[in-house]
């Protein structure tokens, strides 16, 4: 059993835990995942390391309330344990030989891109951040993307709050400007990521993407997490979740991502009654 | 008394019941008809059985307990050699082993000795509740990695000669393939369960949860004080054809299908999993993994599930008793055929179609057989002009696996082989690292429960031989 020893509400959408997993938190690194299970007979769902602190054996996740295993955990508070808890999987994001770099989040993937934003800068890259959301409510992590990028751009879809547009106005224009990018990493829903990568390729900036698709071992052993790479079969779980963004396969990303929308939208309703009752 | 020149028939489900329900398919010996099959052996004097056996049991003197009636000595003496017995009277492919050297087999049917050791085990789990007789601690350290069958056979070895082991296990349940992969209706999770209870009596911890080659590394183990390790991790990623439309939904590996539908029991109704529950499915492959996964897609309510086979069914890989018990259920074998393409479903007019992007078909050519290769099988070559399609809502692709790259990419000095597989020597299970053994999938590629547990075995008697040679150093 695994301690949740800090819960926060980020948004209405979005809550932020810490739980205490000490082997995990040893070795996690930004860009790696973990996969957890809620209670018993829990279904086992991958998300992505948001932080970790080694000195008290905790891992940060940030999840978006989205089906019923995220419902179930959301219902979960401080002080309380959930099943299971292993990782980190997959493999680091790559850091080398990069001194500026962009990163581009969107909605709850920023979640996922600010450690990375984060190990950059510690290493004394030039960081440039442009994080986008639906709106001013669902904004998260403002003042942790303000801390570690050199430029930070906020962009929500309805003008609510930062500029009103897409992500990838603000990248085209800082490319068009002269912004000389060693990578861009992008991270959030995958048709944003396939029209930032749209957007870099024809300067040919190194584009990194992390996928995450429907996984269940997360150790490469099912093969659900396939993806097209460059015309070859990769598995997110122990090739990824970072690839090249030229050559990801999105639109069968895209198709492969919906194979349980019907179920998902059961389950949503499901626990949506459930959760309803315990409140009352 | 003459001898009865065919087997004892085990009781089954029967075949229509059976096929929509997830309940075990044979039903076991009662205490009558095991005796009576015991009662078929001749008890010869060269054993031919044994050496069939890859963990050696003492066949004949187990055989010999049952026929007296005495099953707990029946038991004692098989647990002698195996820690799985309950396990392996189920899952191995007795006809190619022991039952294949039976001397009464050559002029009749063989002794049901795996029907018989189903029996006897069973009839221990059920009736003996006993004590342990716990072996005094020796002091050494041992790290077993993964808890399928080498893994927990390793470690069972090694803790009743008072080594102190744990087990590390990737999943949130310990058993490895018998659990994730073997079906409910041909192996209990009980069964499996109660075999690694068994284990824990003898000392031996099960952490679950501990992925080796990312939580913790095989050095790492090392440095924890661990004196020997043992790498049981199992076959990996799963293999696929390289066909247009692999990717498409309700394209299944068969580790996937039979994970969800095993491990995270998706064939319960509240499941929080999710399972494609497929009309029509098609299982490309001829092995034991492809007949559980198509007797699963019976279970979860198919109308139709194929087995798509490129040679005939004298080739078929698979346990014969597996074969016999899926064509009972009414799965249709479409052999020498070879998948060349699966087909999807688009919806020009509507982009935002929910089927869009899934399976509705596969094309398959016909083969016929052609000259043997080199392992003597004949090969399958494609009759130019013959496909067709299928008409398929689901494919489940069962065609092996690939070693799984975590151990050997995090563990300096570990050599493999051109496919991955971990190098060792045969007769030990060492490895080309110094304290490392091996064994299992891991090792051979996709195998047999039992050949995993004999290597299992191999490498806990070499453990204990390399520690023994240190400690008196």
């Amino acid at each position: 059993m695994y301690k949740i020893v800090r819960k926060r509400i980020l948004n209405p959408t979005v809550t932020m835990m810490d739980i205490l997993a000490p082997m995990v938190a040893k070795k996690a690194q930004a860009g790696q995942f973990i996969i957890l299970r809620v209670d018993e007979d829990g279904e086992r769902i991958p998300l992505t390391v948001a932080g970790y602190d080694r000195a008290a054996g905790t891992v940060k996740i940030i999840f978006q309330i989205v089906g019923g295993t995220t419902m179930r955990l959301n219902a979960k508070e401080e002080g309380e344990y959930i099943s299971d808890f292993v990782g980190p999987l997959g493999c680091a994001t790559k850091t080398d030989g990069v001194k500026k770099v962009c990163i581009v989040g969107g909605g709850v993937g920023c979640a996922i891109a600010l450690p990375v934003a984060q190990r950059f800068k510690e290493l004394g890259c030039e960081v440039h951040s442009i994080i986008g959301f639906r709106n001013k409510d669902l904004l998260i992590l403002e003042d942790e993307f303000k801390a570690c990028s050199d430029k930070l751009t906020i962009m929500t879809d309805d003008g609510s709050y930062g500029r009103q547009g897409v992500v990838t106005v603000p990248l085209k224009e800082a490319i068009e400007a002269g912004e000389k990018f060693d990578e861009v990493i992008t991270i959030g829903p995958l048709i944003m990521m396939k029209f930032v990568v749209a957007t870099t390729k024809p300067y040919n900036i190194p584009t990194t993407v992390s996928m995450n698709p429907i996984m269940i071992d997360g150790t490469g052993m099912c093969g659900g997490c396939r993806l097209t790479v460059g015309g070859q079969t990769k598995f997110a779980c122990v090739d990824g979740p970072d690839f090249n963004g030229f050559e990801v396969d999105f639109d069968e990303a895209m198709s492969r991502a919906s194979a349980y929308a019907e179920f998902e939208q059961r389950e949503r309703d499901k626990c949506c009654n459930l959760f309803k009752k315990e409140v009352k | 008394m003459a001898i009865n020149p065919k087997k004892n028939e085990m009781p089954v489900q029967e075949a229509k019941e059976r096929a929509r329900n997830f309940k075990e398919v044979a039903l076991g010996y009662t205490p009558e008809i095991a005796v009576a099959e015991a009662n078929r052996c001749l008890n010869c004097k060269n054993k031919p059985c044994v050496n069939g056996c890859p963990v050696n049991i003492q066949i004949p003197d187990f055989i010999t307990k049952v026929k007296e009636g005495d099953f707990e000595g029946a038991y004692q003496v098989i647990s002698q050699s195996s820690s799985l017995p309950a396990v392996c009277g189920r899952v191995c492919p007795q006809e190619t082993q022991c039952e294949s050297k039976c001397t009464l087999g050559i002029k009749f049917e063989p002794v049901g000795i795996g029907r018989l050791e189903r029996f006897v085990a069973d009839w221990h789990n059920q009736n003996n509740h006993g004590d342990i007789e716990l072996p005094a601690p020796n002091g050494h350290k041992v790290a077993v990695v993964g808890s399928g069958p080498s893994g927990l056979t390793c470690a069972g070895d090694l803790a009743k000669k008072g080594y102190k082991v744990t087990v590390f296990e990737a999943l949130h349940l310990a058993g490895g393939v018998l659990v994730y992969g073997i079906p409910e209706f041909r192996l209990p999770k009980t069964i499996v369960q109660k075999e690694v209870e068994t284990l824990k009596k003898y000392g031996v911890d099960v952490e679950t949860n501990v992925v080796v080659g990312k939580t913790i590394t095989i050095d790492e183990l090392f440095e924890d004080g661990y004196e020997a390790v043992f790498v049981g991790s199992g076959a990996g990623l799963p293999r696929f054809m390289g066909i247009p439309g692999e990717s498409l939904k309700g394209v299944y590996s068969a580790n996937e299908f039979l994970t969800r539908s095993n491990l995270m029991k998706a064939y319960k109704d509240d499941s929080q999993t999710p399972i494609l529950r497929g009309k029509n499915v098609a299982v490309v492959g001829g092995g034991n993994v492809a007949m559980d996964a198509a007797r699963t897609a019976l279970r979860l309510g198919a109308d139709n599930v194929y087995i798509v086979y490129r040679r005939s069914m004298d080739e078929l890989p698979a346990r014969k008793e597996e074969v016999e018990h899926a064509q009972e259920e009414g799965i249709k074998f479409e052999i020498l055929r070879n998948p060349v393409e699966l087909i999807g479903y688009n919806n020009p007019d509507n982009k935002r179609d929910p089927k869009n992007g899934s399976v509705i078909g596969m094309k398959v050519i016909k083969c016929e057989l052609g000259e043997p290769d080199e392992k003597g099988r004949r090969r399958p070559v494609e009759v130019p002009g013959s496909e067709y399609v299928i008409d398929v809502d689901c494919v489940i692709m069962s065609i092996g696996t690939s070693p799984n790259p975590l151990i050997k990419n995090t563990t300096a000095g570990l050599e493999v082989n051109r496919h991955g597989g971990i190098i060792v020597e045969e007769e030990t299970g060492k490895t080309s690292k110094e304290g490392v053994y091996a064994g299992g999938d891991a090792v051979t590629g996709a195998a047999t429960v039992i050949l995993a547990m004999g290597a299992g075995k191999t490498a806990a008697k070499a453990i204990d031989e390399y520690l023994s040679k240190k400690k008196t150093k």
